[in-house]
């Protein structure tokens, strides 16, 4: 058996660190590899069918900052920055024990950030399309995936076989329609969990190694809460899409002042919510790989251009959920999403739903202002 | 007569306005906020009970920063409401655009038939807003009314930066240079009026008169210059730094 260290500081890690630490290194004990990813274009099924555990490095916490800020601008987009400071302090325990760091082009923050986690780790980064409608987009990211199955089988002495391929694509897909089938509760007028425990729990299982578990947890959290009324929801409170950048370091801010101003949020178009979650890949087809590069390359992100997938999604999603209001999050200089958020104003005002758009970072300097501004927002979609 | 009150604890100064039931103004107060916006609650609690108008007998909101520190208000109401709502009764308007350069937030609303449309807060920087003002005015060793007024004989000069730090370096630097005083002072406004304007402008919905209120209504010049950039005419009225206390107040009516 193979001997991991830990980090040197590992004894003033808080309890929960530390824990996140020991599952790891178990795991790598049992002879596991481990891939680290930060974004939802990120082939999960490439990886599993590697045999490779996958979990997500993106940084939600203030704390590696100021670290980060020794090598990186900071004028950049929060998520890069405690992504990055987490690499440098050692405290993520997922990055420190990654076998493989796997990035995609998406924006040119995390491009350039994933050069200088390269110096120090083994990263792999896929060039994704900068958009899905040019005619070679799709046989581009094709290419690109296959690169990257050449490049796992030859890195671990792996073999990835079309029938690995599928199994871990029906895996995945149970996952995606059990994620799917939990946020879809919230259709209803009689919300059965608020947007803060939906969050809470689809941020956790995801860092649930085991598959299977994951939908089984989420499947029965689902049942469990069909026909029923949460206590934590304000009846008839205004009914709040979400949309924009990743919000996990932002969550409290963000989520809680639209709770605490009576609202409820109902739908999260972003990468922690129903965006990928509803990219199916086919199981049927011919080319498993063909299959997951046309599923993937479907997700609606900013660094698309255009990103057309998104402006079609959106307003249907208004719909399905019944919005009142959408608002739409970007974290602080993330160019993509603070530009696109003209077009999605205007989509929300041609939709007749009013939009409010925030920029914000991980700091909780602004947190008064913030909950004002939500609070106003409320108040203008009337009581 | 039935009486209402508001109470707007802004982050420089607290207002306090009371309105009857034919919604007139018939009490109004200012007061600094001082370092605890509980003490000021109870500071303007007590100047109200003197004036008459015990808060324990009429119904009072709260708005402004410090909006849930009045232990004696009835509701809680952000500033953006009853802005809106002050505005239009002050200025007698249904559709207008509110503009409020407050202490250390800069408020644009587009107002609807009395309804918030849509409405900007600059971000947590101090650009455009009375703070930004206030900070340049120490510099210059004069208070922020002698600032405006000085302004108005100045021009030609300009200050680039957008933070109040390095703006603070470049007036300095400028009073090195031998700058005459009242060319920095447009500068300065020139400056709050640009900020205001680039904001003003990300409000697709900002139409209707623009009505100025705040703090910094008081300031012909300042009136002037956001007059002179924006291309529209600029209305303010007297009691324009009470629109978010007599909001306030106008939603206690209805309590
Ligand atoms: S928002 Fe876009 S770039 Fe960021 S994680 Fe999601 S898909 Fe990736
Ligand atoms: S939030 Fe924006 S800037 Fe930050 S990593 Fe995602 S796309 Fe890049």
């Amino acid at each position: 058996m193979a001997d991991f260290l830990l980090p040197a500081a590992f004894e003033e890690y808080s309890d929960a660190r530390k824990a996140g630490f020991l599952k790891v290194k178990a795991a790598k004990e049992q002879g596991r590899k481990v891939a680290g990813c930060f974004c939802s274009f990120t082939p999960l099924e490439i990886l599993d069918a590697a045999g490779l555990l996958t979990v997500s490095l993106c940084g939600m916490s203030p704390e590696t900052i100021p670290a980060a800020e020794t090598e990186l601008p900071r004028n950049l987009c929060p998520l890069i920055k405690s992504s990055y400071g987490f690499y440098l302090t050692d405290k993520c325990p997922y990055t420190y024990f990654a076998d493989v760091i796997v990035g995609e082009t998406t924006c040119d923050g995390k491009k350039k950030m994933y050069e200088l986690l390269g110096r120090g780790k083994n990263t792999y980064v896929l060039h994704l399309p900068q958009g899905r409608d040019v005619p070679y987009a799709r046989e581009m990211w094709t290419e690109e995936l296959r690169r990257f199955v050449r490049y796992l089988e030859e890195t671990f002495s792996v073999q990835i076989t079309d029938e690995k391929l599928r199994e871990a694509i029906k895996q995945r897909n149970a996952l995606r329609a059990a994620r799917c089938r939990l946020m879809e509760l919230l259709r209803e007028d009689d919300l059965p969990i608020s947007g803060t425990e939906l969050y809470t729990f689809l941020d956790g299982i995801g860092f649930n190694f085991d598959i299977d578990d994951a939908i089984a947890k989420t499947l029965a959290l689902a049942d469990d809460l069909s026909a029923q009324k949460s206590q934590k929801v304000t009846p008839g409170g205004k009914r709040v899409l979400v949309t924009g950048c990743p919000i996990g370091g932002v969550f409290q801010k963000v989520v809680g002042a639209v709770e605490r101003a009576g609202g409820n949020v109902v739908c999260f178009e972003n990468c922690s919510g129903i965006k990928p979650s509803r990219c199916m890949v086919d199981e049927q087809a011919a080319d498993p790989i063909q299959a997951i590069a046309d599923a993937y390359l479907d997700i609606g992100c900013a660094v698309m251009t255009p990103d057309s997938k998104r402006f079609e999604t959106l307003p249907a999603l208004m719909k399905e959920f019944r919005a009142d209001g959408v608002l739409d999050v970007a974290l602080q200089a993330c160019h993509t999403y603070l530009i696109e958020g003209r077009s999605i104003r205007d989509i929300c005002k041609e939709q007749g739903v009013p939009y409010m758009a925030l920029e914000t970072d991980y700091a909780t300097a602004d947190a008064g202002q913030i909950d004002t501004r939500i609070a106003a927002f409320m108040e203008t979609l009337g009581e | 007569m039935k009486y209402a009150i508001g109470i707007d604890i802004g982050s420089t100064c607290a207002k306090a306005a009371v309105l009857d039931e034919n919604k007139t103004v018939v009490f109004r107060l200012v007061q600094p906020t001082g370092w605890s916006s509980v003490d000021t609650a109870e500071s303007l609690r007590k100047a109200l009970c003197v004036a008459g108008f015990d808060p324990a007998d009429h119904p009072v909101v709260a708005t402004g920063y410090g909006r849930i520190a009045v232990p004696y208000a009835k509701k809680a109401i952000t500033e953006i409401t009853c802005h809106a709502r002050g505005a239009c009764r002050l200025f007698g308007l249904e559709d207008l655009t509110v503009i409020d350069i407050g202490g250390q937030d800069t408020k644009i609303i587009a107002v609807k038939d009395g309804l918030v449309q849509d409405f900007l807060m600059n971000d947590k920087c101090s650009a455009g807003t009375g703070r930004f003002l206030e900070v340049m005015a120490n510099t210059l060793a004069l208070r922020p009314g002698e600032l405006c007024d000085l302004a108005r004989l100045g021009g030609n000069t300009s200050i680039s930066s957008m933070c109040t730090v390095f703006a603070e370096s470049e007036v300095i630097s400028l009073i090195g240079r031998g700058e005459k005083r009242e060319n920095i002072a447009f500068a300065v406004v020139d400056s709050v009026v640009q900020k205001v304007v680039s904001q003003a402008g990300k409000l697709a919905e900002a139409t209707g008169a623009v009505c100025l209120t705040g703090g910094l209504c008081q300031c012909d010049y300042v009136r002037e210059a956001l007059e002179k950039a924006l291309g529209r005419t600029v209305t303010t009225c007297a009691d324009g730094r009470f629109a978010g206390a007599v909001g306030a107040a106008l939603s206690g009516l209805k309590l």
